[in-house]
């Protein structure tokens, strides 16, 4: 009966495809890089590398000495034209938002760079200067060595890629890392809203 | 009949292929954009297994025979390997991920080129025409998905080149479209039995 020997076999193909399919695309829900990770992290914290950085006023500060707060991280360079204006507003706007949590040192904002060759103290202080700053709760950090800007973006799970003007594209987003330093949340750009909310629940928890 | 040595050569011609398409230089070409990757890497690796199809022996394929009747397994396992590969979340890690790498050149050509190059000559001419159809549908869906989508699907490619790609998927689809069309219009319906029936026939 080679007609139902020919259904079993497909039969059995089928669903050893649709194991790997389903397992590859993490049950169906994340046919993308970027989806995955996402939920990747929100099942599995992430714990951050101790990376040293440089701040904006040029001091340096370990990774691991930020814990203790809320941390919302997104991944910078300065030079980034247009599309970058609007990341630096969206942060402006979340500084906003949670000036409360912020005053009582419970929050803290950070912008990494992902250009730290070129983003000196100074251009990280101008960008926050041009993204409207509030002075209060929000450093702009270059990671200290080669390594240490691999290592956050291997925890992170940052791909950046040179784009066709010399600068760069990579998957943005914002990175709720927990008082503990661990990536437990990661937020569409473009919608604070969701952002606040989810760092006020996680307080009040 | 065909000759074991000649079995053996062009096995060994499959597998330079393969090494080929994996040297680091050929690879890099390969996955320089999206583009590359989907539209020649893929059937490149595909076009290995279909190579290493005709060093089978007569005995393999006979063994086979009754559980791929019409090609349709072959067919399904086919679709399958092409469509995991396809994903998206595949074409980035195939790239950065070295073990991911490894198993999509052995599985293109095992698992999709070779059982389709094995079930071609097996599908009658509505098996043929239901895989084309959706292939040229799948093309359409795709280019389309790509030309339209604001977000980049591939965090390893820029959007203009997913966007590029949409735009070679639409243009494959509609050349495709064309030819099945004037098959249709002006082929010879019986040729495409025939034409199986004569590929059994020579193995």
């Amino acid at each position: 009966m080679a007609i139902l020997r020919t259904l079993l076999a497909s039969l059995a193909v089928l669903l050893a495809g649709c194991g790997a399919l389903g397992a590859a695309s993490r049950g169906f829900q994340a046919f993308t890089t970027e989806t995955a990770r996402r939920i990747a992290v929100y099942r599995h914290p992430v714990d951050v590398p101790p990376v040293v950085l440089q701040t904006q006023s040029g001091a340096s500060i370990d990774f691991s000495s930020l814990r203790g707060k809320w941390l919302l991280v997104d991944f910078i360079y300065t030079r980034c034209p247009s599309y970058c204006r609007a990341v630096g507003s969206e942060f402006a706007q979340l500084q906003d938002r949670l000036a409360g949590p912020i005053a009582q040192h419970k929050v803290e904002l950070l912008s990494i760079s992902i250009d730290p060759d070129r983003d000196t103290p100074s251009q990280l202080a101008a960008y926050l200067q041009r993204s409207r700053d509030r002075g209060r709760g929000w450093l702009a950090a270059r990671p200290l060595g080669r390594d240490g800007l691999r290592e956050l973006q291997r925890a992170f799970g940052i791909t950046v890629i040179a784009d066709a003007f010399g600068g760069y594209t990579h998957n943005a987003a914002v990175h709720l890392v927990d008082p503990r330093g661990r990536l437990v949340e990661i937020f569409d750009l473009g919608n604070p809203e969701p952002v606040w909310q989810a760092v006020e629940q996680r307080m009040l928890q | 009949m065909r000759g074991t040595r000649l079995s053996a050569r062009i096995a060994l011609l499959a597998l330079l292929a393969l090494l080929a398409l994996a040297t680091p230089l050929v690879k890099h070409a390969l996955e320089t954009s999206m583009a590359a990757q989907m539209l020649l890497q893929l059937p490149l690796l595909i076009g290995v297994g279909v190579l290493l199809s005709r060093a089978l022996p007569h005995g393999v394929l006979a063994r086979i025979a009754p559980w791929n009747q019409l090609g349709i397994t072959g067919l399904v396992m086919a679709s399958v390997a092409i469509a995991f590969w396809m994903l998206p979340r595949m074409l980035d890690a195939s790239v950065a991920e070295p073990l991911v790498c490894v198993a999509k050149y052995l599985s293109l050509p095992l698992l999709a080129g070779l059982p389709f190059a094995i079930s071609w000559p097996r599908m009658g001419f509505i098996v043929r025409g239901v895989f084309l159809l959706e292939l040229i549908a799948t093309f359409f869906r795709l280019g389309r998905l790509y030309l339209i989508s604001p977000q980049r699907l591939c965090n390893l490619y820029l959007l203009d080149d997913q966007q590029r790609l949409g735009q070679y998927m639409l243009a494959i689809g509609a050349v495709m479209l064309l030819g099945v069309a004037g098959k249709l219009l002006w082929g010879r319906f019986d040729t495409l039995a025939q034409c199986g029936a004569a590929a059994n026939g020579a193995r």
